[in-house]
């Protein structure tokens, strides 16, 4: 269970505050308006952001523990791959940090990138691959490193209606294999329905403890209905 | 940001220690310089006169190179002809060409028996003498105006090419558009500029020891030399090292308050379109500025080509033993810029502070004759100085350096640690695999342009070496200053050949190394 303890962020006159549980292996979409801080509350939990409060898993403290070392995987919205290294060797790093990879290690990695539908592209550099194709090098690498807890900041915001569509069937699957737990910051209410159980809404200055999706799509609070507009 | 929060105590440890060794070498020489100049006599006459040349020198030739680069620049900004790029390319050489190759041209071009003189004593009138005062501002302007057009040219190309549609629409003419869009421009852009080539004409020391010397045209930094070399005047080399120090410092921190030009001005490729230049008195006279300044830039390095080679064969082989000397030194000077400049950029980086950028940065107004000084009186109660020529020759060589390398690093890893550094965090990439890599392999293109321009520089260094060095072990740059005042011309003009193209090589090498394989 990811829990948040009277966790506040204050950045520069911009704060954000959160204090609620994630249940183990529930899929939860961050949604809210822009600037509202949803990126800010994943980089909290994943340690690259000071906070007071407390990050816990399960009963561990991770709040003074570095981002390597928390039981946390991320994925950003850009820069999620090493432009000069291969797409096995980004994957590669989610095993070793320093690529000193051993014949079993490789092993490893090709069937990663198999399992995300890249089997003979690792030699490929990221610039020789699709948009869809890096963010599956970048998921593949997630899978890899297996941390039970998976941070997803808007990662297919730069891809089409039907790509991003199979992606996000393909986190659902990832996710389920390893039975994470996953926070995804979307714009999009469309991804939340998509796979998420529960919606975290942040809005003004909190992130709301998760609700139901098709609960708060079904009564919209306030916050949320501004957000949606026509839509709500 | 977190970056603060889990720095990485190694990179702090190097960083701090790279710097130590530089504000040692910065400061702590002057400290022993400042011990050893206590028993030293008052100033003489003969002192205050090489201050004053310095002062005069200086200003006189960052005046003269800047009132030449407004109108070149603003030729070179206006029109657009064929080699324009390459001109442009050009403009950027004289940085790391050899001071000691460029007087030799000069001197083909403008000394007794130069390209000019002749022409003169064909028309019937006198032949004009380099050495002295005007050789001296001669060779300043030579090396300062291209830098001092690249910076203006800059200025202009900044503007935005907006207001000279919009001003084109309101009908301005030429004299408008200077009084609206191009003189506020140069307010900013010219007290920068002066303060960098002042500074450097204060500085530089090898001009002077070339074509100055005497009563009358004696810099600061020669007197050092002199007291040094000629005296063996430990306590009056110090005193003057103080002095210098004293304008460096002083420039230095004028040119704090004053917005300093950035170094490399990239995208000068284009020009700009301009309506109201276009009627053939000023076309004309663009053309004939931009051809004059071509002259004076090409003239002197094709002298080189044109003496040198036919010099080639008969070198004498001390010339080619000095080439692997130099080549030593400049290699050993890369790998120590690059070993002090990387630590102090992460650093910089890693704890967000331009304190310590601007304390790398210091060294731009430290005279190298001045950190070789203390390094002489530091060293010469334990050991034999003139045995560690070469070794503090590449140390001093790499802490001048510094200032340029750290330039070209630190918005480079700035930018990487911005894209990059939470998913190496996250990844827990920290010491050796991030170093190996996400910044050796990011950071190609500037460390390789960076040890190019360390390399370049170190090969045509004459500073230090002119202190320290034996007879028997010269640098190339050294053997040629011999050659020079030897009056074995020939032999010089092979040697400078060689230099220039070994410096122009390494930078090249160097540069385009960073290049390899760079993707995206």
């Amino acid at each position: 269970m990811l829990t948040l303890e009277t966790l506040h962020i204050d950045l520069d006159g911009f704060t954000l505050d959160a204090d609620f549980s994630v249940e183990t292996g529930r899929r939860v979409a961050v949604l809210g308006p822009s600037g509202a801080g949803k990126s800010t509350l994943l980089a909290a939990i994943a340690g690259f952001q000071p906070v007071s409060g407390r990050v816990l898993w399960d009963e561990t403290d991770l709040t003074p523990l570095p981002p390597a070392q928390r039981p946390v995987t991320m994925i950003f919205q850009d820069n999620n791959l090493f432009p000069h290294l291969t797409a096995a060797q980004n994957v590669g790093l989610g095993l070793r940090p320093d690529l000193r990879l051993s014949r079993d290690d490789k092993a490893r990695v090709d069937e990663a990138l198999t399992r995300v539908g890249l089997g003979g592209l690792g030699t490929r550099k990221p610039a020789a691959l699709s948009g869809g194709q890096a963010a599956r090098v970048a998921l593949a690498r997630a899978v890899l490193r297996h941390k039970p807890v998976m941070l997803l900041d808007e990662p297919f915001g730069a891809l089409g209606p039907a790509l991003r569509d199979e992606m996000l069937g393909l986190v659902r699957t990832l996710a389920d294999e390893v039975g994470a737990t996953l926070l995804m910051v979307s714009h999009e209410p469309e991804d939340a329905k998509a796979i998420a159980h529960e919606v975290v809404l942040v809005a003004d200055g909190r992130a709301h403890a998760p609700v139901p999706t098709a609960e708060i799509f079904a009564n919209p609070p306030a916050a949320l209905r501004d957000y949606l507009g026509r839509e709500g | 940001m977190a970056r603060g929060l889990f720095s990485v105590t190694r990179t702090t440890g190097a960083g701090a220690t790279a710097l130590a060794l530089v504000l040692f070498l910065a400061l702590g020489t002057l400290v022993a310089v400042a011990l050893r100049a206590e028993g030293a006599g008052a100033f003489t006459v003969a002192d205050l006169a090489a201050l004053r040349f310095t002062l005069v020198q200086a200003t006189l030739s960052a005046a003269l190179s800047i009132a030449l680069a407004i109108p070149v620049g603003r030729a070179l900004a206006r029109r657009s002809f064929p080699g324009r790029g390459v001109l442009v390319m050009l403009l950027g050489a004289p940085f790391i060409l050899p001071v000691i190759v460029a007087v030799f041209g000069l001197i083909s071009v403008f000394g007794r028996s130069g390209l000019v003189s002749q022409a003169l004593l064909a028309l019937g009138l006198e032949p004009i003498s380099i050495y002295g005062f005007h050789g001296v501002v001669l060779a300043h302007v030579f090396f300062n105006l291209p830098l001092a057009t690249r910076l203006v040219l800059q200025g202009w190309l900044a503007i935005p090419a907006e207001r000279f549609r919009l001003a084109a629409s309101l009908g301005f003419t030429a004299r408008d558009i200077a009084r609206q869009l191009e003189r506020p421009m140069l307010r900013e852009v010219l007290p920068g500029a002066f303060l960098v080539i002042f500074l450097l004409c204060l500085t530089s020391f090898a001009v002077a020891l070339a074509l100055g010397g005497g009563p009358r045209a004696t810099t600061i930094e020669l007197a050092i030399y002199q007291a040094f070399r000629l005296d063996f005047d430990l306590g009056k080399a110090a005193l003057l090292a103080l002095v210098q120090f004293a304008l460096g410092a002083a420039v230095a921190l004028i040119a704090l308050r004053v917005a300093l030009p950035p170094g490399f001005g990239a995208g000068l490729d284009r020009a700009v379109s301009r309506w109201d230049a276009n009627t053939p008195m000023l076309r004309a006279l663009d053309a004939a500025l931009i051809t004059l300044a071509t002259l004076f830039l090409v003239l002197p390095m094709t002298m080189i080509a044109v003496d040198g080679l036919p010099a080639l064969a008969t070198l004498p082989a001390s010339v080619f033993t000095a080439t692997a000397r130099s080549l030593g030194v400049a290699l050993a000077s890369v790998i120590l810029t690059l070993a002090l400049a990387l630590p102090i950029a992460a650093w910089s980086v890693k704890s967000g502070s331009r304190l310590v950028e601007g304390v790398g940065t210091l060294t731009i107004a430290a005279s190298p004759l001045v950190i070789g000084t203390g390094l002489f009186i530091i060293l010469f109660p334990i050991t034999d100085p003139f045995a560690l020529a070469l070794p503090v020759t590449a140390l001093v060589n790499a802490v001048m350096s510094l200032p340029f390398a750290l330039r070209a690093l630190v918005p480079a890893l700035g930018q990487v640690e911005a894209d990059f550094g939470r998913l190496a965090d996250g990844l827990g990439m920290t010491g050796t695999a991030r170093l190996r890599h996400l910044w050796l392999p990011r950071l190609a293109r500037p460390l390789g342009f960076t040890a190019g321009l360390s390399a370049a520089l170190s090969m045509g260094d004459l500073g230090v070496i002119a202190l320290f060095a034996s007879p028997d072990a010269p640098t190339l740059p050294l053997q040629i200053y011999r050659l020079l005042s030897a009056y074995r011309m020939d032999d010089a003009a092979g040697a400078a050949l060689i230099l220039l193209v070994t410096s122009l090589a390494l930078f090249w090498v160097f540069d385009k190394g960073g290049r390899v394989n760079a993707d995206a």
